[in-house]
């Protein structure tokens, strides 16, 4: 459960295949689209975070976590009616922070990645929060228990997500 | 350089950032088109929509296999059951369309146009957004399939919003519970207009009503049709929570009649039309006329020519339309046919079916019962009245070759004619009771015999 500072050489850097580097972040934004309909709770989570979160912890690159994170994001604002750069800018926030903390953290463990996903997924929320009333001018309310509640559960399922990540992800 | 080499990360962060949010600026500003970044979402929605698409289908495929070939447990009952439905509800139409007739003749009088769904078109709803903020879904229709922007769509229950982006073959549609979407409204009971918005926790509310109105719970939301884009008079939802607002409105929220969060398919108002209001002069069911087809019918009586109603021209034409059994009539009326109780224009001819003559010109002659259940077929010889350009008279809607009408004046047969106006082919065994063709503006009183 511990999360342990490593130095640069401890640290594995990891790379994706193309095919998984398209396809993964695609599956995750489609499911996210899709299963909502089918299942009303999948509202709570937010997939194509858990994947830009996995891939910028893998790789460690912050250039790598932050392109990623921004296509992710970019992806899922497309498929909304609102303003294009919403989750744009907050995937691209997470993307950086995830892998620059990737290098200074062992993230290979359950329990960091538990944490770190609610974190990420706090500062993800905020950053929309921020850029969607501010910018954008849309009225959303804002609730700690919702916010802590979702962080939980998407930790959750984002510790599954990572493991079946850690199986396609390739030493360099 | 070796400070931009230390903080390259954190510049390029900086600069994706800042582009991000300078595009984000351009679209809030551009919002009122709507299409800008168009390029990236026709290719974000290329890219999602077969899967869904594709998923769509699966699912589809193997549970109507399930649903259509496996599962029929309890299929007789609900057979039954909606039998006894469709018998209640028929008797509740005849009332209801008493109530509808009153009201067009009100509406013809008053010069109301009305406006009407003319066109819809079924779409299965593939996928959402997945996002919180933006209430819509995609459904499988896009421009190829004539769908435009601004289209109405409903369900059976009710409305659920509108076209808000139309591609190649998807089309998003914004729901009524979005924060951005409006609605103009209408109370039933109260006639109180407003405006239907929804919030960014996903209810919806009824804006822009006084607060020195009185609206009660539970009172059904009508569309008003001042959006333009909904007709007027469609269900919207039930009012469920009235409170006092802070300002001068109050704050009600409204129960969606459809289920926002369960939609599988719907429909898009592909046309609206717009016309005034026309009494409608065919005669009202009758819940009695309904009720007197359970009864055990008579059988049929072979009628001779000599008592054929080609002996008695000059009946009255009221007489003459009455059908040969309540059945008759209503079956005249639901496929469209011959309209019994109301006489045909001056100037026009009526030929009137051997099941609606016969009877009257045979004088307490069973009804031709084979000749009556032709005629409630949906695909039997259907006549109505009206005339050609010409003012010939005309022949609607005739499937099947009517049986010859002979003119009782001068005993001669006319060609039967078809839905073209050209001969029809004679029948192989000729009916009972033989058709006639009257003068039906002809009064009775005035018929020289």
């Amino acid at each position: 459960m511990a999360i342990t500072y490593t130095s640069g050489e401890q640290v594995e850097v990891y790379r994706f295949s193309i095919p998984a580097t398209i396809l993964i972040p695609l599956t995750a934004v489609f499911l996210q689209a899709w299963l909502p309909l089918r299942f009303h709770f999948f509202t709570i989570f937010d997939l194509p975070l858990l994947v830009t979160i996995g891939f910028a912890t893998a790789r460690r690159s912050p250039l790598a976590g932050l392109f990623t994170g921004g296509l992710i994001g970019i992806l899922q604002d497309a498929l909304t009616h609102q303003p294009i750069g919403l989750y744009g800018i907050s995937k691209t926030v997470v993307g950086f922070g995830a892998s620059s903390l990737g290098i200074k953290l062992d993230v290979e463990n359950a329990g960091a990645r538990f944490l770190l996903t609610i974190l990420f997924y706090v500062v993800h929320e905020v950053v929309y929060f921020m850029i969607a009333r501010g910018l954008v001018g849309l009225h959303m309310a804002w609730s700690w228990p919702h916010e802590i509640g979702s962080g939980v559960a998407n930790a959750a399922l984002g510790v599954l997500i990572y493991a079946l990540l850690d199986r396609v992800k390739q030493r360099t | 350089m070796d400070v931009l080499g230390r903080y390259r990360n954190l510049i390029v962060l900086v600069g994706v950032l800042f582009a991000q949010v300078l595009g984000l600026a351009v679209q809030v500003r551009r919002t009122t088109n709507g299409e800008s970044a168009h390029l990236i979402r026709i290719w974000a929605v290329d890219a999602v929509t077969p899967l869904e698409k594709g998923l769509n289908w699966v699912r589809n495929t193997s549970g109507g296999i399930w649903h259509n070939y496996f599962y029929l447990r309890g299929v007789r009952a609900e057979n039954r059951a909606l039998k006894l439905e469709i018998e209640r509800m028929r008797l509740e139409q005849a009332r209801l369309s008493q109530d509808a007739d009153q009201a067009r003749r009100l509406q013809a009088l008053l010069a109301f146009k009305e406006q009407f769904i003319s066109k819809t078109m079924a779409a299965q709803v593939i996928g959402g957004t997945g996002s919180e903020l933006s209430r819509s879904v995609y459904i499988d229709k896009g421009s190829r399939d004539g769908i435009k922007r601004d289209m109405a769509v409903i369900t059976k229950d009710g409305i659920i919003g509108k076209v808000l982006y139309v591609y190649h073959s998807t089309s998003l549609v914004l729901l009524v519970n979005d924060q951005t979407s409006g609605v103009g409204v209408i109370l039933d009971k109260t006639r109180l207009q407003g405006i239907l918005r929804g919030t960014s926790s996903g209810e919806v509310v009824l804006e822009k009503v006084m607060s020195d109105e009185t609206v009660p719970v539970g009172e059904q939301v009508l569309t008003s049709g001042g959006d333009g884009i909904f007709p007027k008079g469609l269900p919207v939802g039930t009012v469920t929570k009235v409170s006092t607002g802070s300002d001068l409105f109050l704050n009600i929220r409204v129960r969606p009649s459809a289920d926002l969060s369960r939609l599988e398919e719907v429909l898009v108002v592909t046309k609206v039309d717009e016309r005034q209001a026309e009494p409608d002069n065919t005669a009202a069911v009758r819940a009695v006329d309904i009720l007197a087809e359970r009864l055990p019918t008579v059988p049929p009586k072979p009628a001779t020519p000599a008592d054929g109603a080609a002996k008695n021209p000059a009946a009255p034409p009221s007489g003459a339309a009455k059908p040969a059994s309540p059945g008759a009539l209503l079956a005249g009326q639901s496929t469209g046919q011959a309209k019994p109780k109301s006489p045909p224009p001056n100037g026009q001819a009526a030929v009137v079916t051997p099941s609606t003559a016969a009877p009257k010109a045979s004088a307490g002659a069973p009804p031709a019962s084979d000749a009556t259940k032709t005629t409630m077929a949906p695909t039997s010889g259907a006549v109505k009245f009206g005339t050609s350009n010409s003012g010939a008279p005309a022949v609607k809607k005739s499937t099947t070759p009517a049986s010859p009408a002979i003119n009782p004046m001068t005993g001669t047969q006319p060609p039967a004619t078809g839905v073209t106006g050209k001969p029809a082919p004679k029948p192989a065994t000729p009916t009972t009771g033989p058709a006639v063709t009257r003068k039906p503006e002809s009064p009775p009183q005035d018929n020289p015999q």
